[in-house]
């Protein structure tokens, strides 16, 4: 079931086109990737959904329906510029921002206290966030974003600023999130990252929307008939068997073992390039090898430059 | 609207309990109370002391010219003994010398006088008027007008004038005025919305620039549209301002009570009020109020009667009215500039176009005492960048109903238009970093949907 869906949407600055008829739909409880180079228009988008701007054309829907101002306190949303009033106290800030979401003063303390006693800093609330470090401030934000509960999360570069223990606490927060049933829209650079948590994508790259969908249903679109073997053994045999069928495009030796990249010819199978192989030396991994999304975005976004 | 009040209540406890709000609230009574008080003090040691001046007279002419009053005696003194004078003033008991040269009448600078202190206003203008009026019979005398000791003493006497200005109303009915309270009070409440116009803008301006540079905006506008924001904060220091105010006026209520009966014990709430009037005298030189006494003068009296007299409802409402809509106009614009620039260095060049005009209000407002009937008096109370202030000179003395209603319908349209356009300029410039504002980007901005 989709939980969000923007049709259509075009949004410009004067005579600079920031978005054009960008559509993409988002199912409830998957983590959507929104991708694509600096200033391609995400932050535009991520924008007109948190109805901080409107659209130029084209419609939203929530849960169904045309999205409502009210919606926004259904969302939340952590931008990539991090921000917080430096001379008020944790606690107090905290509060506010969960009340200008829609929450009652007794629901925000409740949710305050369980937030904070889940990140174990309940010892801050009284300290302004000015005298707080950055990876302590980026957890308060993250607090910020999800302290009102909301069944629809945008993270902008959630992981930026954090160290490696903390970047793993927030991943794990964030699949927790999703796990309970919350939407996520996740944008970053990334692509490890994307790799990793990523359901769905959407690349968006000089205002337009240039891939979208499954992440293995674009890697798979994506092969080109590479595979990987690893096997001990002769590799001069390996290579006269394999002769005008497959090519070979790379090979080394790591530790007595052989590594092997093939890119296949007209149209053999990988079952032939086993059976081809097998007779003459011992195997000891065979992979198909799919780009990765790294590879993709440039890929992709190189060739839509190039149009 | 709960949203609105939300964002109000954070900007107006923010900024209470900030340590400059709570010096500038106790600050601010102790220099009002500190004014008064020396104000008092003047108007009782200044005078009471007997000054002995020693005149030299090159003329001949003032030779008993000067007349002595009760506090300022004049002794006339030989030319010869003026260089040993000089140099032994702080021996004698003369206050001062005053050198009389031989052609003052004809020179500008022939009248010079000597002391240790500076010599107060009313000394100066006295003996200053005293020397005038011989020199002009003196000359008057060279034309050979026959009896002219008599004419002059006739006209001396027949013209011994104070101006009691009496104000005519439509219903016929006759409002005595006295110029000098009025002037006081439409000068301390334009005045003060100047001041409150002034500092409370600019403050709605640096907090948009606070949360702007911060980047607090973007997670707050996620939650509350940024016209809701701009709003609260605007209202959130109104009462902050409000606040400062009333704590301004109990404070120096409190602290002028306590100089009052520091420095004149005996003195009643009536002649407290009437003190303004003779320092405005004094110094406008309206009438020459020079050797008033310590005890109450007749003239005090009426003049707290005075102050009863002027409209007080309209007076306190108009000022309410233009305070509040004289901020909400210039707070607006200063949140438009606060969205559209990225720090604080970079609001000179819009700020100077806004500050202008009040700056001009507060030149036009002081020519307005002077005469708050005349047509610039007029046009400016009803241009609603000036008016607030101008307008508020103006009632003091009167303003007939229509032309204060008319000010305010334009005010309430302008401040309405001021608060669109903001609103507009707000929402695109809190989002917009690094770029070179100019009024030419800020028009495109307006041209942004949403």
């Amino acid at each position: 079931m989709e939980i969000f869906k923007a049709e259509n949407i075009q949004k410009k600055y004067g005579n600079f086109s920031a978005l054009s008829d960008v559509s993409l739909t988002v199912s409830q409880g998957c983590i959507y990737g929104l991708l694509g180079p600096n200033g391609a228009g995400k932050t535009t988008l991520i924008r007109i959904i948190n109805q901080i701007f409107a659209p130029d054309k084209g419609e939203l829907y929530y849960k169904g329906r045309k999205m409502i101002a009210n919606d926004v306190l259904d969302i939340g949303y952590l931008p990539e510029e991090r921000g917080l009033y430096k001379k008020m106290k944790v606690r107090e800030q905290v509060l506010y921002l969960a009340r200008l979401k829609g929450l009652s003063r007794t629901d925000a303390n409740e949710r305050l206290k369980y937030w904070f006693e889940k990140f174990e800093i309940m010892g801050w609330s009284d300290k302004k966030v000015e005298d707080l470090s950055k990876g302590m401030s980026q957890k308060l934000q993250f607090i910020v974003t999800v302290i009102h509960n909301p069944t629809f999360l945008i993270f902008d570069e959630p992981f930026s600023g954090f160290d490696p223990i903390n970047a793993t606490l927030i991943r794990d927060e964030i699949l927790e999130l999703r796990d309970n049933g919350a939407t996520i829209i996740f944008s970053t650079h990334n692509m490890g990252s994307v790799e990793e948590l990523c359901d769905n994508i959407s690349l968006i790259n000089k205002s337009k929307c240039i891939l979208e969908g499954d992440v293995h249903d674009i890697k798979k679109h994506f092969k080109s008939d590479i595979y990987e073997v690893s096997f001990h053994g002769d590799f001069t045999k390996v290579k006269d068997s394999l002769h005008l069928k497959f090519d070979i495009l790379e090979h080394k030796i790591v530790r007595d073992i052989n590594y092997i990249r093939v890119k296949m010819l007209n149209q053999h199978t990988d079952n032939e390039l086993l059976s081809l192989i097998s007779p003459h030396v011992h195997i000891t991994s065979f992979n198909e090898v799919f780009p990765s999304m790294n590879e993709i975005f440039i890929k992709v976004v190189e060739a839509s430059n190039q149009n | 609207m709960n949203k609105i009040w939300l964002i109000t209540q954070r900007e107006f406890l923010t900024r209470i309990r900030k340590r400059s709000f709570i010096i500038m609230s106790i600050l601010g009574p102790l220099l009002i109370a500190g004014f008064f008080a020396s104000m008092f003090y003047m108007a009782v040691s200044e005078d009471t002391n007997v000054k002995k001046i020693a005149v030299v007279d090159e003329t001949s002419i003032l030779l008993n010219k000067i007349t002595n009053t009760k506090y300022l005696k004049f002794e006339y003194v030989p030319m010869a003994k003026l260089p040993m004078l000089k140099k032994t003033l702080n021996q004698t008991d003369y206050y001062g010398i005053l050198h009389i040269m031989p052609m003052a009448a004809y020179s500008p600078g022939g009248v010079q006088f000597y002391s240790f202190h500076e010599p107060g206003l009313s000394v100066v203008q006295y003996i200053a008027s005293s020397i005038e009026k011989e020199f002009r019979i003196q000359k008057l005398l060279k034309y050979n007008i026959s009896n002219l000791q008599n004419i002059l003493k006739s006209v001396d006497s027949s013209t011994k004038i104070s101006v009691e200005t009496i104000k005519l109303s439509e219903s016929g009915g006759e409002k005595l005025t006295d110029k000098g309270v009025k002037m006081s009070v439409a000068y301390i409440s334009s005045l003060l919305i100047y001041m409150f116009i002034l500092m409370y803008g600019s403050q709605v301006m640096r907090g948009v620039i606070e949360e702007k540079s911060s980047r607090i905006v973007e997670v707050i506008i996620s939650s509350v549209k940024p016209f809701q924001l701009m709003m609260g904060k605007v209202i959130g220091i109104a009462l902050t301002a409000l606040t400062q105010f009333t704590i301004w006026i109990v404070l120096s209520v409190l602290f002028t009570a306590l100089v009052k009966s520091a420095f004149m014990p005996d003195l009643t709430p009536a002649q407290i009020g009437a003190q303004p009037q003779n320092l405005m005298q004094a110094t406008h030189g309206v009438t020459t109020v020079i050797h008033q006494s310590p005890q109450i003068n007749p003239e005090l009296a009426n003049a707290f009667d005075t102050l009863k007299k002027i409209d007080f409802y309209t007076m306190i409402g108009s000022f309410i009215f233009y305070f509040f809509a004289g901020y909400l106009l210039y707070a607006s614009l200063f949140a438009a500039i606060g969205a559209a620039v990225d720090n604080e260095t970079d609001t000179q060049q819009f700020a100077i176009p806004i500050t202008l005009p009040l700056i001009i209000g507060i030149v036009v407002m002081i020519n307005a005492f002077q005469n708050p009937d005349s047509s610039m008096a007029f046009w400016f109370s009803m241009i609603p960048f000036t008016s607030p202030i101008v307008m508020m000179a103006r009632i003091a003395y009167g303003v007939p109903y229509y032309e204060v209603l008319i000010s305010m319908s334009l005010l309430t349209i302008t401040f309405i238009g001021a608060i669109w356009f903001a609103g507009k300029i707000y929402r695109t410039g809190i989002l917009m970093y690094g770029n070179k504002i100019s009024f030419k980007v800020i028009y495109r901005w307006l041209k942004y949907k949403n």
